[in-house]
């Protein structure tokens, strides 16, 4: 088994007193598509920003394609590809202007750029419309933009911070066929954080966060498989009231998620006939689930991913309105 | 996909072969690669920006011809015979013609923090002081390039188009240049809104140009606007400048002693070597803090 790509060990962030991450080790393996998936806020970009050379950490260390994050910070640069959250494109200069300024940049040597430049053009489809300037790119064709660019100086290790964000289903989905088809062309890992349960699954390793910690790691069947039952969520006329006699008929501790009685059973598709004999309360609606990375994060932390991102941006507010009232 | 698959070129360059790029080079030959290149996109910018450069001319081509000539009028009772008053102001002009574009040009980093695309650069494997001077040049290439197109106009000014005044002027332009965007740059690090940028810039710009002695002779002033002169950085380019015009001009020394007279601290005349000399310091010491500015990490 050769050296991890990346490693890293009790890694720390603050800013001022407000920890971002709070001790998070981990190794990523050559080759593997490895995902931090989390909330927002929950110190996923942080983590990515340390890992780019973006940003110091408090204490704790990191490794990329072998070198310190820190110490040999252009080192793990010229190894590394980026993509943002938010585009960092050239609107005003063309495709290939803004691919050309990036090798440059990166000191790809001149003889292979052209064919290089070409490479990762067609590998994103975008060969026919380099020409354009990039401000008249759809969003989905600048973040694919953004994926060449991030792989024309051969990375040993890609970062997506956030890839399919602010993006439309379909898009969604044909930049994931781009990430895959890529992963079948390059030697190459991928490093890259989400929050939306069905994106992580493409990984072949992911690691949940919250709260600036990693609470469970493993490949996304062995998480599922770890939850074990399906997840049964109920609209009734009286929620208190069915809580309470599914604990007293069942023994079931049940609590309401996204507005609805929610809780884990195992077989859950046999449980609901026994479900209507037993409550006295209609029942306006059953819906059972197979566990999902939901079902994951939400045995691991409590909480499901958007009760975590509304209690997260809670707690920025907060803190945002704590900053003022202090300056 | 079809298409990917059937294309020659990646079919006969194995997917190891072009995607090994080989092990890129470091070091100085880098950095300098990256000045240029950064450089580089300032002129690409500036050329896809027609509208700018020609809104950024329409002041000084105001003040040279509808203030110049107003004001000839009125200024000729003044004047010594055969000079006019749109000569005296011409090398005040051209510096406002740089002012201008190379605040802009240092704006643009605003620009690009908020579109994104400074992260871009600043993740790079190169030294932040190459993206930083790269800047800088390119935003003085951009503003003499301002300049020289209302240094054509000379001859609408009386000033002889004459190869060795053209240089000097330039080559002054050229310094004023690189200081002030240097300038804009280090202003550019801490302010993160382009807002916040523009409003402190016009709050800047005038007082800079008022101050200069660009309107009028430094030499029988009262003593509060000699003062503020002499504290104007602009000063001590506009007067080489301008010593530059008058040597290039048929006149008489009376008539230069007059309009011409050079910058003085308490009677002593600053000579031409000294005030481009602390223009120059002066650019590199911002250049220093706005490197310092940006290779700042988190």
């Amino acid at each position: 088994m050769s050296d991890p790509v990346i490693s890293v060990t009790d890694l720390v962030k603050r800013y001022g007193e407000v920890p971002a991450v709070r001790g998070v080790s981990f190794e990523v393996a050559a080759g593997e598509t490895f995902g931090f998936l989390g909330p927002n806020g929950a110190g996923k970009s942080t983590t990515i920003k340390i890992l780019c050379t973006l940003a110091n950490p408090t204490s704790g260390s990191a490794r990329v394609a072998g070198h310190d994050v820190v110490a040999e910070r252009d080192t793990v640069r010229r190894n590394i590809g980026l993509v943002f959250q938010e585009t960092t494109l050239d609107n005003y200069l063309t495709g290939e202007q803004n691919l050309r300024f990036h090798a440059d940049l990166y000191g790809v040597p001149k003889a292979q750029v052209e064919p290089r430049l070409r490479q990762v053009l067609e590998m994103v489809n975008l060969w026919d419309r380099r020409k354009s300037v990039a401000g008249t790119y759809s969003g989905g064709m600048k973040r694919r933009l953004e994926i060449a660019r991030g792989l024309l100086h051969a990375p040993r290790v890609l970062f997506l911070d956030e890839p399919t964000v602010g993006l439309d289903p379909q898009t969604r989905s044909s930049i994931w066929e781009y990430i895959t088809d890529l992963k079948s062309r390059e030697d190459i890992t991928i490093f890259l954080t989400t929050h939306y349960m069905d994106e992580a699954e493409n990984c072949d390793r992911i690691a949940i966060v919250d709260g600036g910690r990693i609470v469970a790691m493993d490949t996304p069947e062995n998480l599922k498989a770890s939850v074990g039952k399906d997840r049964v969520q109920i609209s009734t006329a009286d929620d208190a009231a069915v809580i309470g006699e599914l604990k007293d008929q069942f023994g079931i501790e049940a609590a309401i998620h996204e507005n609805l009685v929610t809780f884990n059973v195992e077989a859950g598709e046999q449980f609901v006939p026994r479900l209507f004999t037993g409550l006295t309360k209609q029942i306006r609606s059953v819906s059972v689930a197979r566990p999902s990375l939901d079902d994951v994060f939400m045995s691991y932390t409590g909480k499901t991913i958007r009760d975590a991102e509304a209690t997260a941006t809670d707690r920025n507010r907060a803190r945002v309105m704590q900053m003022r009232g202090r300056g | 996909m079809a298409t990917r698959t059937t294309d020659p070129l990646i079919t006969a360059t194995s997917v190891s072969d072009a995607i090994r790029v080989a092990v890129p080079e470091k070091g100085l030959r880098q950095n300098l690669r990256a000045v240029g290149v950064v450089w580089q996109r300032e002129l690409l910018r500036f050329r896809g920006d027609r509208l700018r450069a020609i809104t950024s001319l329409i002041q000084p081509v105001l003040f040279l011809f509808v203030l110049g000539t107003g004001l000839s009028s009125l200024a000729s009772a003044g004047m010594p015979p055969g000079v006019s008053f749109k000569t005296f102001i011409f090398p005040g002009v051209l510096a406002m013609s740089v002012l201008f574009t190379a605040i802009f040009s240092a704006a643009s980093i605003v620009w690009d923090r908020e579109f994104g695309f400074l992260r871009e650069m600043l993740v790079a494997p190169v030294s932040r002081s190459a993206i930083v001077i790269g800047k800088c040049l390119g935003g003085a290439t951009v503003a003499t390039f301002q300049g020289i197109v209302i240094l054509a106009l000379a001859g609408f000014a009386g000033v002889p188009y004459d190869p060795i005044l053209f240089l000097t002027v330039i080559g002054e332009l050229l310094l004023l240049s690189f200081t002030l965007t240097a300038f804009g740059v280090m202003m550019a690090a801490r302010i993160t809104q382009i807002q916040a940028f523009m409003a402190l810039t016009q709050m800047l710009v005038m007082p800079l140009f008022f101050l200069s002695g660009a309107l009028y002779p430094l030499n029988r002033l009262p003593a509060w606007l000699s003062v503020l002169t002499r504290i104007d950085p602009l000063t001590y380019i506009v007067d080489p400048m301008r010593h530059a015009v008058f040597s290039h001009l048929n006149v008489s020394p009376a008539a230069t002693a007059v309009l011409s007279p050079g910058v003085t601290w308490d009677g002593w005349v600053v000579p031409i070597g000294l005030s481009l000399g602390m223009v120059a310091v002066m650019g590199a010491v911002l250049l220093g803090v706005a490197i310092a500015e940006f290779s700042k990490t988190e």
